[in-house]
């Protein structure tokens, strides 16, 4: 490479290396911002604001969703295996809604220490596999109990 | 230091090589392309196995991972193409490089649009800002910018190198659509596929991504060439061989 084609190459890297630090250093300094929900304990804890609309993620509990028997109203409880919340919803629930699934849940905390949710999404995670496979997990997990 | 770039690269730099080149590659990967993406859609639609708790919906994986990884594939392209063509002043790599911006372009909404079908059966909404969400359209709104800005010049030259810094900059995001899901809480999943770890499915599932993934690639190698011949063309127009290739037609 001539001198010259060197000194271009330096200062295209510069330029990469460069936006990538500031890029960095904003993405840091703004990372709360960018969290998408905050978690069960956040909630607990009182580090989410309260009164405003958030969004809060977690697991549904097992045995936790209590449905209305007249309306679409339902109540489960989210953990991430810490601190819990009560969630209340009245609506259609998304097919990959069950107990043990991730959900974000959008809303308001009530006075009563209660999120009244209005939007619910479940969260899926990366793991793929055919029903049969699934089942056959299920029984050696539970051969092992 | 002294580096020595290998011979090919000098080779590419003529268009009319490049031309002859890539005129001899194009049935191949024409054909690959058509092979793959024929095999990889009817094994990935009819004959993979269901997901266990998304069932059919699941299979949408097939088109939308392929697209994404493309997508962003292109645009690292775009760059490095780019940035060849700053420093050897290389109008070959200059005219990849605007090549790759109205595919990537296509294919990055294609991977939103089929990201946003599967996220509406499945998480319950066509779209939420979450960071890998918003990463992508980012990707998306730096690829019309490169070719808005390309095409806002009259000099050819000009254009080559403001889109090639543009893109430069834009180079950032790759990064960040990659690790947006393990740096933030989002309603996207991490990745399925790692290069440390197995895969998170068994192989009668991935192994036709793999073909569709391979698939995608050919495809856009057939496009990229064809797109680069025309623009090779194009920009010679005023030389012999051009001429003698018009006349053969």
């Amino acid at each position: 490479m001539t001198p010259k084609r060197k000194k271009r190459l330096t200062i295209i890297l510069g330029l990469v290396f460069g936006t990538a630090l500031i890029v960095g250093l904003v993405m840091f300094s703004l990372s709360e911002n960018i969290n998408l929900f905050y978690s069960t304990s956040q909630i607990a804890n009182g580090e989410a604001p309260v009164g405003t609309r958030i969004r809060a993620g977690g697991m549904v509990v097992d045995g936790s969703v209590k449905r209305s028997t007249d309306s679409l109203k339902v109540q489960f409880a989210l953990t991430d295996y810490e601190q819990q919340v009560t969630v209340e919803f009245t609506g259609i629930l998304p097919d990959l809604f069950r107990e043990g699934q991730g959900i974000i849940a959008q809303g308001k905390m009530d006075a009563n220490g209660i999120f009244q949710a209005d939007e619910v999404l479940a969260k899926h995670d990366e793991n793929y596999m055919p029903p049969e496979i699934a089942e056959s997990m299920k029984k050696k997990q539970e051969a092992q109990k | 230091m002294k580096i020595k770039m290998p011979r090919w690269f000098y080779q590419l730099a003529s268009p009319r090589w490049f031309y002859e080149f890539t005129g001899a590659l194009l049935p191949w990967f024409s054909a690959a392309a058509i092979l793959l993406l024929v095999i990889g859609t009817v094994w990935g639609l009819v004959f993979a196995p269901a997901d266990y708790q998304q069932g059919n919906s699941f299979r949408i994986i097939y088109i939308h991972v392929p697209s994404s990884i493309l997508a962003q594939s292109c645009y690292m392209m775009m760059a490095v193409a780019g940035a060849v063509g700053l420093v050897w002043k290389m109008k070959i790599a200059h005219v990849v490089a605007g090549a790759c911006a109205p595919i990537g372009a296509s294919i990055a909404i294609m991977s939103l649009a089929t990201g946003a079908i599967w996220g509406k059966p499945t998480w319950g909404a066509w779209w939420v800002w979450d960071a890998r969400l918003t990463a992508m359209l980012v990707l998306l709104f730096l690829y019309i910018g490169v070719i808005a800005l390309n095409s806002a010049f009259e000099n050819k030259a000009s254009a080559d190198k403001a889109t090639a810094i543009l893109s430069l900059v834009g180079l950032v995001n790759i990064p960040i659509i990659k690790y947006s899901v393990e740096w933030w809480n989002t309603l996207h999943q991490p990745a399925t596929f790692t290069v440390t770890e197995k895969p998170a499915m068994p192989p009668e599932m991935w192994v036709p991504l793999l073909v569709m993934a391979l698939g995608f690639y050919c495809f856009f190698a057939v496009v990229l060439m064809s797109r680069a011949r025309t623009e090779v063309l194009e920009r010679e127009k005023r030389s012999d061989w051009v001429k003698r290739v018009i006349q053969s037609y």
